[in-house]
């Protein structure tokens, strides 16, 4: 089995801003604009190299998604940055009208996602945006695994003409994809081979899955692990070949059971190849406070709850 | 322009607003009408814009965003009598697979809108982004906006007003539709918008003030608006109009918002508005 070497450790917002602040050199267009959380976002290396190109909208989202839709107008490529929550909920319809349906060249960029967002507790943890988002016609939605891939995917995404929702995270997790990867929006990561079960995950759940995946092989069960870090386009073709060699699949995504990557994947399984599926994912429950790790425990998103939904597909199989 | 041939291209507006409402027997003719002057002179007199080679961009180009998409046949008519679509197009709106949807799109690419409206507050928002773009491409053009008064109501415009001012964006004229009515009956009831000048002068904006239906008061506001650009404040206008101005029996009346007259009642309409360029 693929060995997977950590890199290092980061946080996947800090790769959201050195993304940033590359592609600001790369593409004139590129401006940004933050609701009062420049810090939170690490978007301050962008704001001090590009101060004419940053916009600080204070406390006051609706606004700014509705001016990074108008700034388009005129060729420039914005990136809103604030938490996940305020990025989606709080501007839903804003994102509908000026962004969706008039298919602006928006990037929203959202950090703080999910239960890791930890001590604040449910007000900020949100676990329903990837359903918002991908319920969304012309959005893309994506969910980078580590510090590089948020970094490569930040970039990649300016030279995708339309609406992008990107979404990462606070903690400081491992650093497993290599710096100089290609990321290709809509083509998922074959991170590890196997034929007894398919892993899909994205966002923090994909180190897991590799743990998990380990910790399986020790136990003589081959586990096929995908980091499917684009929700939508799904890359359908990559889960008919790996489930259709495997027979059943686990989700894993730090976010609502409902609505999330496993619903996208069971729409998939369904349409052409219904078979087994097991969830990992907060099952209709808001969060509370806690640290990051210990609410991954609690709410049943950690390693263990992989290698035990694995276990539990392959006695549906 | 003569002042006569704008108000020439008004009734022909109005007729079409009235003739499109009454023809998909639904859409919103009393801000429509209130607002018929108001466009007619801005799209036929002062902005500099290009009907014939439509562009997303608009650079080096005036821009307008309607921000109360729901007055949308007037805002067809004047687009389609500037030049950006064929006249005739206008017998198609809010019918199934027509690109004249209910509330103005950019979905099926009709020439002239460039953003979404419809759910209110959006627009002030949408037209300070476009501004912004604009200084930074150093384009030296104007944004315009308008927004029914009904509509201040939402938090988003004054999220937006606050920015504007605090960030200096000076190549913004907004005008508010102040007919004092909105679907549940007067603003003044249904919530008070106070002291709208003194709000928009508190929030750090230059205010004016204009008759909506004066062809000279047009002129002369719209005018000392522009010369009132590049000075460091957003400008907004507060426009009085009557709702459904031009038709008698809907003239100052809530009632009218968004009911489409039927056949009686257009015809009674028409005879009130006279056939200047031809109806559609």
């Amino acid at each position: 089995m693929k060995q997977f070497e950590i890199l290092g450790k980061k946080d996947t917002r800090s790769g959201f801003g050195e993304g940033l602040l590359e592609i600001g050199r790369q593409n004139p267009d590129v401006v940004a604009l933050c609701a009062d959380l420049t810090g939170s976002l690490k978007m301050d290396a962008f704001l001090k190299e590009f101060p004419d190109r940053f916009f600080q909208a204070g406390i006051a989202e609706a606004n700014m998604i509705g001016m990074a839709a108008g700034m388009t107008i005129g060729g420039k490529i914005p990136y809103t940055g604030t938490f996940a929550n305020f990025s989606t909920g709080r501007v839903y319809d804003q994102i509908r009208q000026s962004v969706a349906y008039s298919q602006k060249n928006v990037k929203i960029c959202a950090s703080h996602a999910g239960l890791t967002l930890g001590e604040d507790g449910a007000t900020h943890q949100i676990l329903e945006d990837i359903g918002m988002m991908r319920m969304l016609p012309h959005m893309t939605v994506i969910v980078p695994c580590d510090f590089n891939q948020t970094k490569q995917a930040t970039m990649a995404i300016a030279d995708h003409k339309g609406p992008v929702y990107l979404r990462f995270g606070r903690p400081v997790v491992p650093i497993f994809i290599q710096p100089d990867a290609k990321f290709t929006i809509g083509k998922a990561d074959i991170l590890i081979e196997g034929t007894d079960v398919t892993i899909i995950a994205c966002g923090h759940l994909v180190w897991k899955s590799i743990e998990a995946a380990q910790q399986l092989a020790e136990q003589g069960i081959s586990a096929e692990v995908i980091n499917m870090h684009t929700i939508k386009p799904l890359d359908e073709k990559a889960i008919l070949d790996s489930v259709g060699k495997t027979k059943c699949v686990v989700t894993a995504e730090e976010h609502m059971l409902n609505g999330g990557l496993g619903d996208a994947v069971a729409q998939v399984l369904s349409r052409h190849m219904p078979l087994p599926q097991e969830y990992v994912g907060v099952n209709d429950t808001f969060g509370e406070s806690g640290t990051p790790d210990e609410l991954m425990v609690k709410y049943g998103l950690d390693t263990p709850n992989i290698v035990e939904a694995v276990k539990k597909v392959l006695k549906r199989k | 322009m003569e002042i006569q041939q704008l108000q020439a291209i008004a009734s022909q507006v109005r007729r079409d607003i009235v003739r499109m409402v009454s023809g998909a027997n639904s859409g919103h003719p009393g801000g429509s009408l209130g607002c018929a002057d108001f466009l007619t002179v801005l799209y036929f007199e002062m902005m500099k814009h290009n009907p014939d080679h439509f562009s997303m961009d608009g650079k080096d180009e005036d821009l307008f965003f309607l921000s109360n998409g729901h007055i949308s046949p007037v805002w067809y008519s004047v687009l389609a009598r500037a030049g950006y679509f064929p006249i005739d197009e206008l017998s198609t709106f809010r019918k199934l697979n027509a690109r004249l949807q209910g509330h103005p799109s950019t979905d099926k690419k009709i020439p002239g809108v460039r953003m979404a409206s419809g759910s209110l507050g959006q627009g002030l928002s949408n037209a300070i982004g476009a501004a912004l773009t604009k200084k930074l491409n150093n384009d030296n053009r104007t944004v315009y906006t308008l927004h029914g008064d009904g509509e201040l109501q939402e938090g988003q415009i004054w999220e937006a007003a606050m920015y504007a001012a605090a960030n200096k964006v000076d190549n913004l004229i907004a005008t508010i539709d102040y007919n004092g009515r909105q679907i549940d009956g007067d603003v003044e009831d249904v919530l008070s918008l106070g002291d709208l000048s003194g709000k928009w002068q508190a929030f750090g904006w230059e205010v004016l003030e204009m008759d909506g239906h004066s062809y000279p008061d047009l002129f002369e506001t719209l005018n000392k608006a522009k010369t009132m650009t590049g000075n460091g404040k957003p400008i907004v206008i507060i426009m009085k109009t009557e709702m459904g101005q031009g038709v008698d029996y809907m003239v100052g009346s809530h009632k009218w918002h968004g009911v489409a007259p039927n056949v009686e009642q257009l015809q009674e309409a028409l005879i009130q508005l006279e056939e200047t360029l031809g109806d559609y």
